[in-house]
């Protein structure tokens, strides 16, 4: 809402922050801290110093309803996340504006009608990433992970014939990638520092890749038997197709990559860091551990599908997913530009001025959620259900109008990965249980490395795979699949 | 039993149009068009599992 009272305060400025950059090495070391803060000494809106730019944070349900509830005219994103403009490639210029290639994605792949064949894909991922484990065995959480999700996000975006083309090291270049969001953006999104050298390779890097890949194509069109038939056309494909009026092709592999990256990053890393983190909890909860795998073998005992499941309820497992989202999310600050002088509780907010919402401060408010620093996943079933009680405080997803657009598709994601992992494999942690923590020090958190943990296959799975006839290996990993049936 | 949209939070995903097929539907503008105001009372079920799956909680049922 706009204002023209000259009643209204300023916002509280928190303390510390004295030096030339206000607040931004504290935002680039304890980020939770410094914004706990604010709302212990501000309430719900107070602000912090960003560089030059004052960041105005409001937490609590009022404020973060008003926050996410405001039309674009007033709270724009696009200007909100300079540290992204170098990983989805400057100049690389979109045809369509934000809104309408949200719509797009949403259109073609995260439709709600689309989710059961994206089930079945993700649950044949897991299962080839499974295939190459010995029967115990230690895995990191974020390396495995994130490999796993950029082959689930590949396949299920862009498509099945794009992720055939990738390996790991498109998981590895990614991560650099991620890596090279440090919030020394807002003083200079390319200031000479490490992360983002590497950074930079990594898009340099990436951009081979998907070179390599179109030249196959290029040489090899689809319907050519040498890439075989039985796949339809992909992204990729359609995007090579486009030409210019001469002739030329309309998409470089720049282009076409940085689409890539910035359609597989909002679900890549929040989803690794989900699944990492439930996996971690459930294991310094041995009783929810239990409680959940019990659930699993119980839903899975009549032979369904974990393309069915799915996308039905399992309350158990979902809630030990939602309580990892509320204590871990993925996203800790989310940031918005005020377009015109704005309101808020009393107090004005500058036009210019940077306004946050902070997930990891709302989603553990005492007053809407007793015990708020512990897992409890019990919160979330009947009748309690506190976070569809608190729209606006339980917000790992954001919330209103904004709201992750990917959200379903991620619940989804996460119960066909433990639906397919818990069936076969029980896990332990192999380091200390508070030994696993974030590394906060970049804009895209990530569980800090080491972050190690045993697998062993359950006697009841060798039993069932030895059982099984098994073809011919197949590239789609369907025998293996059956084999777990 | 009457259904209620917040305009707000629609983002069209169509999980009500795949619950209560006859009484949602998602068009490609992503949002949601309710068909049917007072639905009868034998597709209460598929309504209430609308309104429960709704991934932005943007339906409300009243009685």
């Amino acid at each position: 809402m706009s204002t023209t009272e000259t009643s209204l305060r300023e916002p509280p400025r928190v303390s510390g922050g004295e030096g030339d950059t206000g607040h931004l090495d504290e935002l680039r070391t304890d980020p939770i801290a410094l914004m706990t803060r604010v709302r212990a000494e501000c309430g719900d809106v107070g602000e912090f110093v960003l560089a030059d730019r004052p960041v105005v944070l409001i937490s609590g349900a009022d404020a973060n309803e008003w926050f996410f509830r405001a039309p674009e005219e007033d709270l724009d994103q696009a200007e909100a996340y300079p540290f992204m403009t170098p990983i989805f490639g400057e100049g690389v210029v979109f045809d369509a504006p934000p809104e309408r290639r949200r719509e797009m994605l949403h259109n073609q792949a995260l439709r709600d009608s689309f989710m059961r064949g994206h089930a079945a894909t993700i649950s044949a991922e897991v299962d080839r990433m499974v295939a190459e484990w010995d029967d115990e065995g230690e895995i990191d959480l974020l390396d495995w992970f994130s490999e796993l999700t950029i082959y689930t996000s590949s396949a299920c975006l862009i498509g099945k014939r794009f992720r055939e083309e990738l390996d790991g090291r498109f998981a590895l270049l990614y991560h650099d990638l991620e890596k090279g969001t440090d919030a020394i953006a807002y003083v200079d999104p390319y200031a000479p520092i490490e992360s983002f050298r590497r950074r930079d390779e990594a898009r340099v890097g990436l951009v081979a890749l998907v070179q390599a890949i179109m030249d196959r194509r290029a040489a090899a069109p689809p319907g050519d038997s040498a890439v075989g038939e039985e796949n339809d056309k992909d992204l990729l494909d359609v995007l090579m197709s486009i030409k210019e009026p001469d002739g030329s092709d309309k998409f470089g592999a720049d282009i076409v990559t940085g689409m890539f990256i910035s359609m597989m990053f909002a679900g890549h890393h929040t989803t690794s860091g989900t699944a990492s983190w439930t996996l971690i909890e459930m294991l310094r909860h041995p009783d929810e551990m239990a409680a959940v795998a019990a659930e699993i073998d119980a839903l899975y005992a009549d032979g369904s599908e974990v393309s069915y499941q799915a996308l039905r309820e399992i309350p158990r497992l979902e809630a030990s997913l939602k309580e990892a989202l509320r204590l871990h999310p993925p996203l800790i600050l989310l940031l918005r530009v005020a377009m015109s002088d704005l309101e808020i509780g009393g107090f004005r907010i500058a036009k210019g001025k940077m306004v946050g919402a902070s997930p990891a401060v709302s989603n553990r408010i005492a007053e809407a959620f007793p015990h708020a620093e512990s897992f409890v996943p019990e919160r979330y079933l009947d009748p309690r259900n506190e976070d569809l009680a608190n729209p606006w405080n339980w917000i790992p997803f954001g919330a209103g109008r904004h709201r992750c657009v990917g959200a379903a598709f991620a619940m989804m994601q996460l119960k066909a990965i433990f639906s397919v992992l818990l069936q076969d494999w029980t896990f332990a942690l192999a380091q200390a249980p508070d030994t696993y923590v974030n590394d906060h020090s970049k804009m895209v958190v990530q569980l800090e490395q080491p972050c190690r943990v045993r697998y062993r296959r359950r006697p009841e799975a060798a039993a069932r795979s030895g059982a099984a006839p098994i073809d011919a290996p197949d590239p789609e990993g369907a025998a293996t699949k059956e084999a777990r049936m | 039993m009457n259904i209620s949209v917040d305009r707000d939070l629609c983002q069209g995903h169509g999980v009500c149009e795949s619950e209560a097929p006859g009484v949602f539907t998602v068009g490609d503008d992503r949002q949601v068009v309710v068909l049917d105001e007072s639905p009868t009372d034998d597709q209460r079920p598929a309504v209430q599992a609308a309104v429960k799956y709704c991934p932005t909680h943007a339906l409300t049922l009243t009685d």
